[in-house]
């Protein structure tokens, strides 16, 4: 088994918890795991990435090779595009479809979406929406995330229990929440499939 | 042993803590950050009594350190690479001088420039102070590399540096611990004169120094380069640190057909670089940051055998490495996705919204006007954003604490008023000493004092002149009726731009202090605030 992640969005969007929630997963899962992170000037509102390597066996590089990445996960739409010449051509796109707008040239979001739509393999989901439906507009990403748990290898339960200890300290309320918004994103996907 | 799932620069802080450390000295600065923070929220080093406050800069932070290691405890000193230059007195001096406790500064190089100035590969600095270098390449290297290296400090009573790059300091993986161990007790040096560097006593430390190279080399030979034989000998291998991973990244199965010199260690091992020239028809050099190794091994006049690497244009001669750069200096295929659409815009980093330095800039720029652009020198932090869109509202980000001294130069020279912007704690880190300069001189210039209250862009550390800027300024021998502080708010701009207008037209040294918190570290502190009123 071996999933080479990339995580998009903009600094300040808190892609580093996807990352918490699959690693401490996969190490659950016994799996190997690399993650490197992006922290200083890019986190005041720049575009962000962490590459995210998963594998039965033991793992060399912290970067994913250009071209080779399974997927990228993205909280925003057009930082999903960014990342393009990392995916591999079987490779996935799994994006939220709600714009960060802090550039005065952000294109329009339908191009951005008519652009995602040229990928072969692509997920994409009003995560916004579908968290703020549910009360808890703080678990878009937790949406994202249940998005693309169907393409990552590892069990669902193992997720669901990541968030239960990651959240650990925030009470049964921010846990049950966040669940049910991992649960909703993948029940999209499968719709999707 | 507990596993654990540490970034490189926390396995090298929870090296320390196992190894024995008594107390880590740092100013903030990225990618190094994290070790100190680690230790600073760590419930064990807060058992151990471990200190972990924040030095004003990076010389104040090896200078502690090296009192402590001469008191015989071990200590750890960490900075950016950048930060080893303001560093490079105490550091280069502390070679000669020698530890007595076991003493390693950690410098985090930034190749690419993600978050820096420049990509200076800190390599150089440990060759040029004769002391041995370790250099991980991945995460538990690291770790293992941070006990090993205060063993070979106390055995040979010499500091020694760890030199990291960013990818490795920002990079997650497991790591196995050792058995932690006990603090060293205070014991003093054994030649109570041992740190006197007096010319006659100097000298003598500087030879001892120089006897010492060859056990360092010997040390090198032993312990964490390892040499690795391939059957076809028309291509050697040097790969130092990480690039060893991205090296074999491309040899999925780790068969490598050729001789891999895997270096993590420095003085060079001379018997492995001999081995490796003497067997190969050519030889490859894998480096993040400067062609170090390649130059050393090239010569001048490179006459003997062909090396390639950033040199030669194999490799690119900036930049960080990655897998597919050290796959194409291979002559491998390598693999490519698709172009990124022509759509996607850059994203810069940006100030954040409700900023104080955005009512700060928006004050002095309309200030300003009638002087015309190009007379405002600033430094490094947030506030150095100032420079893009939509504010350009600077004109220069040189070395921190620049801005005062750059700007009483060009006053100097005759371009008045010149103007210096600088944060807070940049000002306490080196921008103090400039302003006695000004004061002194009486120079014609106005600085302006970002006082958001906080380390800003390194995400947040407390900041050493908190609550004490104004009172250092006057200490300095501002005068009180030039040092006007203000809070810089949008509805506070008409009565904000009168005091840059006035002060701009003084003819002497004025210190204007827009005070606000930074709004991210506010924000931080409300939900800390709320989390416990919720809990009562």
């Amino acid at each position: 088994m071996k999933k080479d992640i990339i995580l998009a969005g903009v600094g300040g969007q808190g892609i580093l918890s996807i990352a918490a929630i699959i690693g401490l997963a996969a190490v659950e899962a016994g799996l190997y795991l690399k993650q490197a992170e992006v922290h200083g000037m890019s986190q005041r509102g720049g575009d962000v990435q962490s590459h995210l390597r998963l594998s039965d066996k033991e793992i060399a590089s912290d970067l994913i090779p250009e071209g080779k990445a399974d997927m990228i996960i993205s909280v925003e739409p057009m930082e999903s595009l960014r990342y393009l010449p990392m995916l591999s051509p079987d490779g996935w796109v799994i994006t939220n479809t709600k714009p960060f707008i802090n550039i005065p040239n952000y294109p329009a979001i339908e191009h951005v979406i008519a652009e995602i739509g040229k990928v072969k393999r692509h997920i994409i989901i009003d995560a916004d929406l579908i968290a703020n439906d549910i009360g808890s507009p703080k678990s878009a990403n937790m949406v994202i995330l249940g998005a693309a748990s169907p393409f990552l290898d590892i069990e669902f339960g193992k997720l669901e229990n990541a968030i239960r200890f990651l959240f650990r300290k925030k009470g049964d309320e921010v846990i049950n929440k966040n669940i049910e918004a991992l649960n909703l994103g993948r029940k999209h996907s499968e719709k999707m499939l | 042993m507990q596993k654990l799932l540490l970034l490189g620069d926390e396995a090298i802080a929870q090296a320390a803590i196992d190894a024995g450390i008594s107390g880590i000295y740092a100013y903030p600065g990225t990618p190094s950050t994290e070790i100190t923070e680690y230790i600073q929220h760590s419930k064990e080093a807060k058992e151990k009594k471990i200190k972990s406050t924040w030095s004003s800069n990076e010389k104040t932070a090896a200078e502690a350190a090296l009192g402590m290691s001469y008191a015989g405890k071990r200590t750890m000193v960490c900075m950016k690479h950048v930060g080893l230059n303001v560093a490079a007195d105490s550091f280069v001096n502390a070679a000669v001088t020698g530890a007595n406790g076991g003493i390693i500064y950690v410098s985090a190089d930034d190749p690419s420039m993600h978050s820096s100035q420049n990509e200076q590969d800190s390599r150089f600095f440990g060759k040029f102070a004769l002391i041995p270098i370790l250099e991980p390449s991945n995460q538990q290297e690291a770790y293992d590399m941070v006990h090993y290296g205060f063993e070979i400090s106390e055995r040979y009573k010499t500091p020694v540096m760890m030199r990291i790059t960013t990818r490795l300091a920002h990079s997650r993986a497991g790591v196995v611990r050792k058995q932690a161990r006990a603090q060293n007790e205070i014991k003093l040096p054994e030649d109570l004169r041992q740190f006197v560097l007096l010319p006659a006593i100097a000298r003598k430390r500087y030879k001892l120094l120089l006897d010492n190279q060859i056990k360092f080399e010997k040390e090198s030979q032993e312990n964490f380069n390892h040499y690795f034989d391939g059957n076809d000998k028309s291509l050697g291998i040097i790969a130092c640190g990480i690039a060893y991973n991205y090296l074999i990244e491309n040899y999925p199965d780790r068969n490598i057909p050729y001789p891999v010199l895997k270096l993590n260690q420095y003085p060079l091992p001379r018997n492995y670089v001999t081995k490796i020239i003497n067997e190969c028809k050519e030889i490859l050099v894998l480096e993040d940051g400067y062609p170090m190794v390649e130059e050393l091994i090239k010569g001048y006049l490179s006459i003997g055998l062909k090396i390639r690497g950033r040199l030669d244009g194999s490799i690119p001669r900036d930049g960080e490495l990655n897998p597919n750069i050290v796959a194409k200096s291979l002559g491998m295929a390598v693999s490519v996705g698709k172009d990124i659409p022509a759509l996607v815009a850059a994203r810069p980093p940006s100030l954040c919204k409700g900023c104080p330095h955005i009512d700060s800039y928006a004050a002095l720029t309309e200030a300003l006007e009638p002087y015309g652009k190009g007379r405002v020198f600033s430094d490094i932090g947030c506030y150095t954003l100032g420079a893009l869109k939509p504010y350009e509202a600077i004109n220069s980000c040189v070395d921190m604490g620049a801005s005062i001294t750059m700007a009483k130069g060009a006053a100097d020279a005759g371009m008045v008023p010149a103007v210096a912007v600088i944060g807070d704690s940049t000002f306490t880190h080196s921008g103090m000493t400039g302003l006695l300069d000004a004061v002194n001189d009486k120079s014609n210039i106005t600085v302006v004092i970002l006082d958001n209250s906080t380390t800003g862009m390194t995400g947040g550390q407390d900041s050493a002149g908190f609550e004490k800027i104004e009172f250092i300024c006057r200490g300095l021998g501002v005068e009180e009726e030039h040092i006007r502080i203000l809070k810089p708010i949008h509805n506070k701009h008409e009565e904000n731009l009168k005091i840059f207008k006035d002060e701009l037209a003084y003819n002497g040294v004025s210190v204007i202090i827009p005070r606000r918190e930074c709004i991210v570290a506010l924000s931080k502190r409300m939900r800390v605030k709320f989390a416990q009123k919720d809990k009562k």
